[in-house]
């Protein structure tokens, strides 16, 4: 490959643009060179913003509002895959051109925006959301208006739809070889769950609960939830002193979460003592938490930032290069990454910018050198990745000490519900 | 018996800590509202948004002091405490003397205008520190915990965060019933034509008594930080504890808000011990809730002759 920073085969390209080109060979009308892409008329026929030099995305996240805090190395990263994507050529031979709104946290403002992106601006595709409450109030638009979302949070599964690809984790894939891990190699028997109070970490707790007593034969002697933003976990830590799990299993989320592990260091349960893993806590969060409150707590993501891989290298670099030496990248930042790159393959693979054509190329596409490794996308708009746990260490970062294998995702997981 | 006695013992005891330290959090943001709210009858709205200052502070001294003078990383956290005390008060200073003084007459006007404010000092925390929660980095000696014996862990910080508690309630009830400035803020908030009659600056003693509530709200922002993370909206979760405490309370009075933090925290922490995090939370409203219908005024109501 000539170009590494390509994540597809490079001669399967030009065939697609050839093919695409093929039948304009004939039209004399055509108004620009030969190399720059093909003709809009014959990859535009639903009237998106495509012109002959440009194509035009919309981006819709949180950047102001609670979820900012989150969101913000979402917009980052998408905006990074688009400036790349540019600087290669963009798609089709024509410049992505990107229109930002801002959801600011509020879902109703999140479905307002994305109707003014589809219906005004006819956008080609959006990028965007977050929080599974924001995905819900977009839905229902985007399944309307025919729009393509790429979504790219770690979320609760039971959701599929034309309109959206997933490039996150639906909930098995992160759960259930983070569970079998612990049981395997730390001997868990007895866990204790805990998370904050609402669907995600509900609905992933109960998958956790089942696969624990059904499948590893262990039992659960605690489940609690705590309410967003909570800051007190005095209680909650000495019940857990007293039942001595051999696993705290957590899904606190957001300003939560530094409260919760300054006080399980503070109250003597270090991870030493008492083991803990949690699906909530990338290197975003460590960040506000402190990596000497973290030290020896197990995550489970696909993606950590000091993962040893070719993609992940120049990713990193790119990234750092783009918003400073200190940034950090965590697990959704970078499935935020992956979604200019599948749309760019999508487009390319189907030769034009139509939604239902993108759609239909969509599942099957693969990339092997995605900064977590390779990656597929499976018909039911998930993809194939693998589980990784991750220890972190006391400068914020995580050694991977376990690697499933390529896991196909479920999001309707049978006898977990 | 599934657990030993011994274990129960532990437990309770740190169980006990949980509910003073709990205790201790509520009657530090509490605190300053009491006096503010409470004494002066201001509806400050902007009231967490004074802690998130003292908690920035913090976060400030920790980032200088880490990139200019690591060697000095365990003394600064009580210098910086003194800080937010001091930025607080400033800050409570000027939006008196250009917002609230205009406004005495108006109390619902006021709690607009405490919002706006709110809202306005929110986005100039995300503009300076940006959306993130951040943590300042803690002294060494902050951390962890202290074990007087096998199996009992007492957090430092709930220790730290209790003993500074102490030390500012003391400082405000010592400051209230045995100082002059305590003697004008009680005539002023009993009557105020009565109190300007006899000689005081009633105008000069609702500046001082404004920016003191918004410096000790500072400090327990500051305080908070042992414990939490900072963010631009952080104020908006403080500030609805703190109405709790000093309305249950009884607005006008400073010990019906420390029997009133005493009294949410053993609930909160007692319940939560037996039921679930948010269980206990809905439980805890409601014995408020029941308590105040049956008692409109709080647990303790000021006499006060109007």
């Amino acid at each position: 490959m000539s170009d590494k920073n390509r994540p597809f085969n490079p001669t399967r390209r030009k065939l697609m643009f050839g093919a695409a080109a093929l039948p304009l060979l004939s039209l004399p009308v055509s108004r620009y060179a030969f190399g720059a892409g093909p003709a809009t008329s014959a990859v535009n026929t639903t009237g998106l913003a495509v012109t002959d030099t440009e194509v035009t995305v919309g981006q819709l996240h949180s950047a102001t509002g609670t979820m900012a805090i989150s969101e913000t190395g979402s917009i980052q990263a998408e905006q990074l895959a688009i400036d790349q994507i540019n600087a290669m050529g963009g798609v089709l031979g024509r410049t992505i051109k990107v229109i930002k709104e801002d959801g600011a946290s509020d879902w109703p403002t999140f479905a307002e925006k994305s109707k003014k992106l589809l219906v005004n601006d006819k956008v080609a595709t959006v990028f965007g959301c977050w929080t599974s409450a924001s995905r819900k109030a977009v839905l229902p638009i985007f399944e309307k208006e025919n729009g393509l979302l790429y979504y790219p949070t770690f979320y609760e599964g039971l959701e599929q739809s034309k309109n959206v690809i997933y490039t996150g984790q639906e909930a098995t894939q992160q759960i259930l070889a983070g569970l079998d891990w612990a049981h395997k190699t730390l001997g868990a028997k007895t866990f204790y769950l805990v998370g904050s109070d609402y669907i995600w970490p509900r609905t992933s707790m109960k998958i956790a609960r089942k696969h624990i007593e059904n499948v590893l034969k262990g039992k659960v002697v605690g489940e609690e939830y705590y309410p967003l933003g909570s800051t007190q976990f005095g209680s909650l830590i000495n019940k857990i002193k007293l039942k001595k799990p051999d696993l705290v299993f957590g899904a606190v989320v957001g300003g939560s979460n530094v409260a919760w592990f300054k006080q399980l260091n503070a109250a003597g349960l270090t991870f030493k003592k008492q083991p803990m893993l949690t699906i909530s806590v990338t290197e975003d969060e460590v960040l506000g938490i402190g990596g000497e409150n973290v030290e020896g707590l197990y995550s489970s993501m696909k993606y950590f930032q000091s993962l040893d891989l070719p993609g992940n290298k120049k990713f990193v670099d790119a990234f750092k290069k783009a918003y400073g030496p200190k940034a950090v990248i965590g697990d959704v930042t970078e499935s935020g990454y992956l979604g200019p790159w599948l749309w760019k393959m999508a487009v390319e693979k189907a030769g034009s910018f139509d939604v239902d054509k993108v759609v239909a190329a969509s599942p099957g596409l693969e990339w092997n050198e995605s900064p977590h490794g390779e990656l597929k996308l499976d018909p039911n708009h998930h993809l194939w990745m693998r589980t990784r746990i991750g220890e972190w260490q006391k400068d914020g970062q995580a050694k991977i000490v376990f690697e499933s294998d390529v896991i196909k995702p479920d999001p309707f997981p049978e006898g977990y519900q | 018996m599934e657990y030993s006695l011994s274990d129960m013992y532990n437990i309770a005891l740190m169980q006990g800590f949980a509910g003073l330290s709990l205790f201790a959090v509520l009657l530090l943001m509490g605190l300053g509202l009491a006096i503010i709210f409470g004494q002066m009858g201001v509806i400050n709205m902007a009231h967490g948004e004074f802690m998130t200052i003292g908690a920035y502070t913090i976060y400030l001294f920790s980032t200088l002091t880490e990139s200019f003078a690591p060697g000095l990383m365990n003394a600064y956290f009580p210098v910086a405490i003194v800080f937010a005390f001091f930025i607080a008060f400033a800050v409570g200073w000027l939006v008196e003397w250009g917002l609230i003084r205009h406004l005495y007459a108006r109390p619902l006007d006021t709690l607009l205008a405490t919002w706006g404010l709110s809202l306005g000092m929110q986005q100039i925390f995300r503009s300076t520190f940006g959306p993130k929660e951040v943590s300042p980095t803690l002294p060494d000696w902050l951390m962890g915990s202290w074990m007087p014996t096998e199996g009992v862990d007492i957090p430092i910080n709930g220790m730290f965060v209790l003993a500074l508690t102490i030390l500012v309630t003391g400082g405000v009830l010592l400051a209230l019933y045995k100082s002059r400035w305590g003697l004008r803020v009680r005539a002023t908030v009993s009557n105020r034509t009565m109190a300007n009659a006899t000689g005081i600056n009633t105008k000069k003693t609702d500046r001082v008594t404004f920016a003191i509530g918004c410096g000790i709200a500072g400090v327990a922002g500051a305080a908070f930080t042992t414990i939490g993370s900072t963010g631009p909206t952080s104020g908006s979760l403080y500030i609805v504890d703190a109405f709790l405490v000093v309305t249950f309370g009884g607005a006008a009075s400073l010990w019906g808000t420390v029997v009133s933090a005493f009294g949410i925290a053993q609930t909160q922490s007692i319940t939560e011990f037996f039921l679930s995090g948010s269980m206990a939370k809905v439980l805890t409203l409601l014995t408020i809730v029941t308590i105040l219908m049956l008692r409109p005024q709080g647990l303790f109501a000021a006499k006060v002759r109007r």
